[in-house]
Order: C-alpha cells, then sequence, then structure tokens
C-alpha cells in the first residue's frame, strides 16, 4: 500500500513505470468513468422530460370526413398543433403535377409519391423553411408562381403537389401518415 | 491601498469579519480610472443599471403573468388594464429590452473603437459576448410570453433555425418544443428560462466587472496608466460622470415609456397567437434584424444558419483576428475607416432584415454581410500588418495638456503631489 501512496523514486508519475503508478492511473481513471456515466444518467431524466409528453403523444391521431369538400377545395385540420393542408385537386391540377420534369426538381418525386389517390393530396402545411404556414388553401390566397402554395415568410413556391419549386425552402411539403379508412374519410397519424 | 479605516463601529465591526467594505472601497471609490475616459465609458455603468431595472419589473409582472397558452395572452392584457401600475411596469420591461440592446451595442461598438479587446483584456471581452448571447437568449423567450402572433410566430422560426442542421435538426426542435409544434410545453419552460436566464446574466456580468478591474478600463487613447497623474479615483469623479449619463440615458428610456411604448414592437403582437394562420410579414425585435437579415441573405438554409450564428461567434476571436498593436482607432488612420464601413453596414444590415427578402433590399444585406464577415476576417488581421498608425502620446495626459503653456505643466504636476 505504501508502494502504492508512495511510489519510489519520487513523483509517480516520472519517468519510470512503476507498478504502483499504473494502478493509480487506472483508479483514477476507473473513478472519473464512474463519475462520467453518473453524471450522465442523472442528467438524461432532466434532458428528456423536455421531450414531448405522454398525452402530448396521444393526441397524435385523427379522423377526417373528406365527403363534404368539393373539387377545387381544400381544408386545413388541425393534427399535433400543427395545421394539415387536405385538397381534392382538379384534374388539370393532378395533369400539372403528373407533367413536370423530376430533374427539375430541388426534392424530386413523382405525384404518385405524393399522393394515396390522385385526387386527394394530404400534407402537412408548414413550410419546410423555418415553419411558416403557406398560403394557397383559400381561392383568394395567393398560390404562388407553381399554382399550389406560397410562403409570405421568406417566398418559397410549392406546386399542385406541394414540392418546393422555388424560393429557400430545401423540401417539399411533408406528408403526414395517414389511411383512407373508407373511400371518404381518413385517419391522420 | 491600504486599508481604509472606517469610523462606523459596526461597519468596522462586519468589515473584520467579511472585509466588504474594504472591497466596495477598493473597487469603486479608490479605484484608478483613466482620467481621460469619455461618455462612451458610461454605457457598462447604464447597462449594469438596465439589467437591475430589467429584473425588477420583470419579477412584478411574473407575479401577474400566466404562462398557459389559453391564458397568457389575457393575463399580459389584464396587467395592462387592472393591475395596479401594470402600464408602467410593463412598458418599461417592454422598452428595457429595446434600452438594454441599444445601451449594449453602443457598449460593443466602443470596445471596437478603441480596441478595448486587446491584451490583457481577452477575457473580459469574450466574457461580454457571453453576455450578448445571453441577452438575446432572454430577449427571444421573452418576447414568446405575451402569445400574441409574432411571439407564437417568431418562436416557430427561431426554433426552426436548429431543424437546418443534418440528421439530428428535427429531434432538437421536437425536444425544445416539447410537442410537435409550439404550443404550450413551449411556453412553459421559455418561462421558466427567461426567468433564470437574467440571473445567469447577472453572474456573468460580474465576472466581467471583475475581469475589467483586474487591469482597470481601456481609455481613448489606449494606452495604460503610467502613473497616478494619469488616473483620477472612481468616486467622485466617474459615479457623478456615469451619473449624468445614466440621467440623460432615461431621459431617453422614459421618453419611449411614456409617449411612444409601443414604437419599437409589432402591431401583430396585440392580435392573439393562431397556429393556422401566419402573419404576412414576420419580422423580429430590432435588435435582431442585422442577424436576421445575414440569415436570410444567404440562399441556402443550413448556410443561413452557420452565418447567423458565425456573425457572434466571430467576436469571440476577434482579440486575435487584430493584429495590430495599438489599441484605439484614433491613432490608427485606416482601421479607423473600417470602423465606420463596419458600422454603416451593420445599420444597412439592420434596414434590410426589416424589409421583405427581395430586390434591393436583399442584394443591399448580401453586400453587408460580406462586408461584416470580411471586416473581421479578412481586413482586421491584414491590417495590423499593412497599416502604419500615428505615434502614440508617451502618456495619458500629454495629448489632453500639449500646447497648454505652462499652466498645463502645472495641472500635470499637481496630482502627482497628491500621490
Amino acid at each position: 500500500m505504501s508502494d502504492t501512496t508512495h511510489p519510489a523514486g519520487g513523483g509517480g508519475q516520472g519517468g519510470h513505470e512503476g507498478e504502483g503508478a499504473t494502478r493509480r492511473d487506472f483508479l483514477y481513471l476507473a473513478t472519473g468513468a464512474v463519475a462520467a456515466v453518473g453524471v450522465a444518467s442523472v442528467a438524461w431524466p432532466f434532458i428528456d422530460s423536455m421531450n414531448p409528453a405522454a398525452d402530448t403523444l396521444a393526441l397524435a391521431q385523427i379522423d377526417v370526413d373528406l365527403s363534404p369538400i368539393q373539387v377545387g377545395q381544400s381544408i386545413t385540420v388541425t393534427w399535433r398543433g400543427k395545421p394539415v393542408f387536405i385538397r381534392r385537386r382538379t384534374e388539370e391540377e393532378i395533369a400539372a403535377a403528373a407533367s413536370v420534369n423530376l430533374a427539375e426538381l430541388r426534392d424530386p418525386a413523382p405525384d404518385s409519391a405524393r399522393v394515396q389517390q390522385p385526387q386527394w393530396l394530404v400534407m402537412v402545411g408548414i413550410c419546410t423553411h423555418l415553419g411558416c404556414v403557406p398560403l394557397g388553401q383559400k381561392s383568394t390566397d395567393p398560390k404562388g408562381d407553381y399554382g399550389g402554395w406560397f410562403c409570405p415568410c421568406h417566398g418559397s413556391h410549392y406546386d399542385t403537389a406541394g414540392r418546393i419549386r422555388r424560393g429557400p425552402a430545401p423540401l417539399n411539403l411533408a406528408l403526414p401518415e395517414y389511411a383512407f379508412l373508407t373511400d371518404t374519410s381518413i385517419r391522420v397519424g | 491601498m491600504a486599508a481604509p479605516q472606517f469610523k462606523n463601529p459596526v461597519v468596522r465591526w462586519i468589515d473584520y469579519r467579511l472585509p466588504i467594505f474594504t472591497q466596495l472601497n477598493h473597487e469603486y471609490n479608490e479605484y484608478p480610472m483613466p482620467k481621460n475616459c469619455n461618455y462612451l465609458w458610461s454605457f457598462g455603468a447604464i447597462a449594469m443599471v438596465v439589467l437591475i431595472t430589467m429584473i425588477v419589473s420583470g419579477i412584478t409582472l411574473a407575479m401577474n403573468y400566466t404562462p398557459h397558452t389559453a391564458y397568457a395572452f389575457n393575463s399580459v392584457e389584464r396587467i395592462m388594464r387592472d393591475v395596479n401600475f401594470g402600464w408602467l411596469i410593463r412598458y418599461i420591461h417592454m422598452n428595457g429590452a429595446s434600452m438594454f440592446f441599444i445601451a449594449v451595442f453602443i457598449h460593443i461598438f466602443r470596445g471596437l473603437y478603441f480596441g478595448s479587446y486587446k491584451a490583457p483584456r481577452e477575457i473580459l471581452w469574450m466574457l461580454g459576448v457571453v453576455i450578448l448571447l445571453l441577452m438575446m437568449a432572454t430577449a427571444f423567450m421573452g418576447y414568446v410570453l405575451p402569445w400574441g402572433q409574432m411571439s407564437f410566430w417568431g418562436a416557430t422560426v427561431i426554433t426552426n433555425l436548429f431543424s437546418a442542421f443534418p440528421i439530428i435538426g428535427d429531434h432538437i426542435v421536437t425536444w425544445l418544443w416539447g410537442g410537435f409544434s409550439v404550443d404550450n410545453p413551449t411556453l412553459n419552460r421559455f418561462f421558466a428560462l427567461h426567468y433564470l436566464l437574467p440571473f445567469v446574466l447577472l453572474g456573468v456580468v460580474f465576472l466581467h466587472v471583475a475581469a475589467v478591474h483586474v487591469h482597470g478600463s481601456n481609455n481613448p487613447v489606449g494606452i495604460d496608466i503610467k502613473g497616478p497623474q494619469d488616473s483620477l479615483p472612481f468616486h467622485p469623479y466617474f459615479t457623478i460622470k456615469d451619473t449624468f449619463g445614466l440621467g440623460v440615458f432615461m431621459i431617453i428610456f422614459a421618453g419611449f415609456v411614456f409617449f411612444a411604448p409601443n414604437f419599437m414592437g409589432h402591431p401583430d403582437n396585440y392580435i392573439p397567437a393562431n397556429p393556422l394562420v401566419t402573419p404576412a410579414h414576420i419580422v423580429p425585435e430590432w435588435y435582431f434584424l442585422p442577424f436576421y437579415a445575414i440569415l436570410r441573405a444567404v440562399p441556402d438554409k443550413l448556410g443561413g444558419v452557420l452565418a447567423m450564428f458565425g456573425a457572434i461567434a466571430v467576436l469571440f476571436v476577434v482579440p486575435w483576428l487584430d493584429t495590430s498593436k495599438v489599441r484605439s482607432a484614433n491613432y490608427r488612420p485606416l482601421y479607423r475607416q473600417f470602423f465606420w464601413v463596419l458600422v454603416v453596414a451593420c445599420i444597412l444590415l439592420g434596414y434590410a432584415g426589416s424589409q421583405p427578402a427581395e430586390g434591393i433590399w436583399l442584394i443591399v444585406a448580401r453586400v453587408a454581410s460580406i462586408y461584416y464577415f470580411a471586416h473581421f476576417l479578412i481586413i482586421l488581421p491584414l491590417l495590423g500588418k499593412l497599416e502604419r498608425p500615428r505615434p502614440l502620446p508617451a502618456s495619458i495626459s500629454e495629448p489632453v495638456l500639449k500646447g497648454g503653456g505652462r499652466l498645463a505643466t502645472a495641472a500635470a504636476a499637481k496630482p502627482m503631489e497628491k500621490a
């Protein structure tokens, strides 16, 4: 023990590899490692408490009746505190969305990958730039240069499939998980 | 610097056990200030007073505020209409934030002009940048609390900045929100942090003041105190000077509070938050506009975010980017001109940030952003090598007293006797 606490040769960390110095180094590192794991495991509950709570997660599903929506009409519903755009697209809008050259797109996606049924477009109505709600849901709104949606905050233009065409946004409008329960109702989430 | 003899026996009794009176005397009474410090040196003290004003008004506001999405907006209106002097306290707090930034921005530009960040004051300067960051975080979260349209959408846009980071970005944003959008959990935590951070700020201010007292304040000439003839005791010379400067500042502050309380705000924030409708033109508070302009000047999301954070980060390393040995711009003919170009660039950025990001203002913002970074990253390092500074005076007293003839010489000699 006296070797461990007072390694011979003055200055345990000195030039020579005494057994005591190695053991002390090991104890030192092991204590540090235990402390680090301890701090991390104590910190995690506090950090995780800031993540979405169980009741917030539980509100993450809604059912929407589509039957009142006419062709060319849009509605906005709230899902997880966010607006979800549901648009019953016209034939021209579907045709315009399908005829786009994918090579021109910033975030390439064919129209078929954006919808489950071509006339129903369901998207999260949040600009992928900094989270504003794009205009284009009301018939009087500006719809941007591609006839879809236009974000007034920083000028992103989305087309009739909600794909980013111009402006600072990096991605297409996000698609929520949804499923058709019947022909005229969906469950989002 | 011997311990003073206090007459009051209670003071003496306490001081013997806990020498706070000796400390106060040392730091705020006999503390030697360069005698040529002008009114620009008052803004540190002014910022300190505004911080205390913000804490006092903030605590009284918190006693009447409800951090819940359903009640926040109405509780603020209740403060305005029903709480005794609530309108006054809220307008002080609202405008106090702007006044705090005005004082601190002047304080920072004063430091840049007179080279106050140079050795041995680098840590002092870096603590100052930490204070600026804490102020920005606190101001941002405070602006969210009234839960108006600008509160909500400002919070949405700013928290979404973090989504620009690849892979972890979305997780960070969800974590910041405590949900899938800015909502009640977000408001609650912002209130908690808005209450906490000013006290953290106060702690860093304490370190900042401790750091400045190690080597003393810089001064307009930018050379060190050579002897007692170059300095004056802090009290009463600078306490009275700072008090006068503070008085003028407070008149302007009160002018806003009583005559134009909403001048620096946005009417949209008197509309309750609506998560489904974004206001047509979102702008942050004026003190964030230059940074907002830099964010929008970069045509790439991640690039813009990095440039905006970089605009502050670059300030941390200014002491090492500036290679000139001469502190004060008064003796640096070229740096002085570039300094004013930087001031103009920052003002242009601020104006461009308030305008829609298109056409001429986008171009102005881009040019000014490029200058901002070039100033720190290219011009400062090169100037130190290329510039030929004017000769520095031998002492702080010399430039003031030269040409003053015999009278001046006599005046210069006099403080020597006192020492």
